[in-house]
């Protein structure tokens, strides 16, 4: 059955009231480009939609002190062009500017892509790999977490749609000696489902020669995106040299799950090209450090 | 069904219409308000058939519930050409050839109108990405990124 009411609250403490007086019937929709897919096909059901699009509170991207906040219905084109994300979060601005195509740009947003929670999400690998945590409100008050744990399974997100809404999400902006960048795998520029997903960054000592810190996130080669935590511990401390990338990056190969499937190829070629994309995203991500 | 009213300025003039509220905006432009310029043909947001402007910028009108563009702008092929005479857009793709079976031509315009509003003198590659996301099933890129070029400032080597 398709929705009946179609409803654009004006403030966050009425979109709050509409969920819960629809008792599970009513359900937040922002950029639309993955719901109302979803909905045409009746993978999802409601009764109501309430569209958070016109609320500011979720509007904005925002650095307080060194953290970067970015509304929830921030776009994958406002991302993607923006001066603030393109010099402190680079590998983020990359992500988005790669989803989809200018027109789902313009409508998806960054709380979107989370909460449909798809295992290469473009923004959510990026984010994950900016240790980003989210804000999340619903009747009940406001919890703050780690993006990490949200998304559980392909599609399904801890937020409950009908009752919550993710406001924000938040992460520490990139300082000296920081790097970042993002790698995609895809069988077109456009229009194409990733097949691997990269986002690194990484933090260099003074002289730029030893990784103080590396973080690597990955998708999908998972049921999740995911941190391959045994190769990020691999480098710390480790000298940016070939040798030491390449084998930590054998264990990163190790800790991806992926499967044979018939649009993103062999489980042998996927886990060889987790160690290709990591490799190049580590190297430009290097290089950013050096030259920030 | 109850319907739910949707006031927007639609190619320069305020309309106001009741649509329903699972309505997609292409929908109501082309069924309700007869504006059959803009095609559907995937309605998945996978093809770019269906793009029109809201607020300057493409968007897919097969995605996008008719009640988001409250209060909004909406520009469609409709609204490019002023009375009497084309769009340079318009004029340079019959020039080129650039329309074959015609089918994505009014969603490849308002993407191509979108790239030169924001930027005359645009790159074969900036041309490129603006229309990456309208397919062209005949493959004619070619003419249609020749006739793009053209129509910016930009002078086409040939």
């Amino acid at each position: 059955m398709k929705w009946e009411e179609y409803l654009v609250p004006s403030s966050l403490e009425e979109a709050l009231a509409i969920l819960k007086e629809h008792q599970g019937q009513a359900r937040v929709i922002a950029g639309g480009t993955d719901l109302i897919i979803q909905l045409k096909k009746k993978e999802v059901t409601a009764r109501c939609l309430v569209d958070i699009t016109n609320l500011d509170e979720l509007k904005g991207i925002e650095l307080e002190d060194d953290f970067i906040r970015i509304g929830a219905c921030v776009t994958h084109q406002e991302l993607a062009s923006s001066s603030l994300i393109r010099e402190k979060a680079a590998v983020l601005a990359e992500g988005a500017s790669q989803v989809g195509s200018p027109q789902i740009r313009n409508m998806g947003t960054v709380g979107g892509n989370i909460v449909n929670a798809q295992p290469a999400a473009d923004t959510v690998v990026p984010l994950m790999a900016l240790e980003a945590e989210v804000e999340v409100v619903s009747s009940d008050g406001i919890r703050r977490e780690p993006l990490g744990g949200l998304c559980v399974g392909p599609g399904q997100c801890t937020v409950d749609a009908t009752a919550e809404i993710l406001t924000a999400v938040r992460f520490r902006a990139l300082g000296p000696n920081q790097g970042s960048a993002f790698a995609r795998l895809a069988k077109r520029k456009a229009l194409s489902l990733p097949i691997l997903n990269t986002a690194v960054v990484v933090t260099l000592n003074d002289g730029g020669d030893t990784f103080q810190e590396v973080r690597l996130a990955v998708g999908p080669v998972a049921p999740t995106p995911f941190r391959a935590r045994k190769a990020e511990e691999a480098l710390r401390g480790a000298a940016v040299e070939a040798q030491a990338i390449a084998a930590a990056l054998e264990l990163a190969a190790q800790e991806a799950q992926p499967r044979t499937n018939p649009v993103r190829g062999s489980e042998e070629y996927r886990r060889e090209m987790v160690k290709v994309l990591l490799r190049r995203s580590i190297e430009r991500a290097v290089q950013a450090a050096r030259g920030s | 069904m109850t319907t739910q009213t949707l006031t927007m300025k639609l190619n320069g003039e305020e309309v106001t219409v009741q649509v329903k509220p699972s309505a997609m905006l292409v929908e109501v432009l082309r069924d309700q308000l007869e504006l059959t310029g803009t095609k559907v043909a995937c309605g998945e947001g996978e093809c770019g058939s269906c793009t029109v402007l809201l607020d300057g910028r493409p968007v897919n009108s097969c995605l996008v519930p008719a009640l988001k563009a409250q209060g909004r702008e909406v520009l469609t092929v409709e609204g490019l050409a002023s009375p009497g005479e084309l769009h340079p857009l318009q004029k340079a793709f019959v020039e080129h050839g650039a329309v074959q079976c015609g089918y994505c031509t009014p969603g490849m315009l308002m993407s191509a109108k979108a790239l030169l509003d924001q930027n005359p003198n645009p790159t074969e590659e900036e041309v490129r990405v603006a229309i990456s996301g309208n397919l062209c099933r005949c493959t004619g890129y070619a003419k249609i990124v020749e006739a793009i070029l053209d129509a910016g400032t930009h002078e086409v080597e040939r």
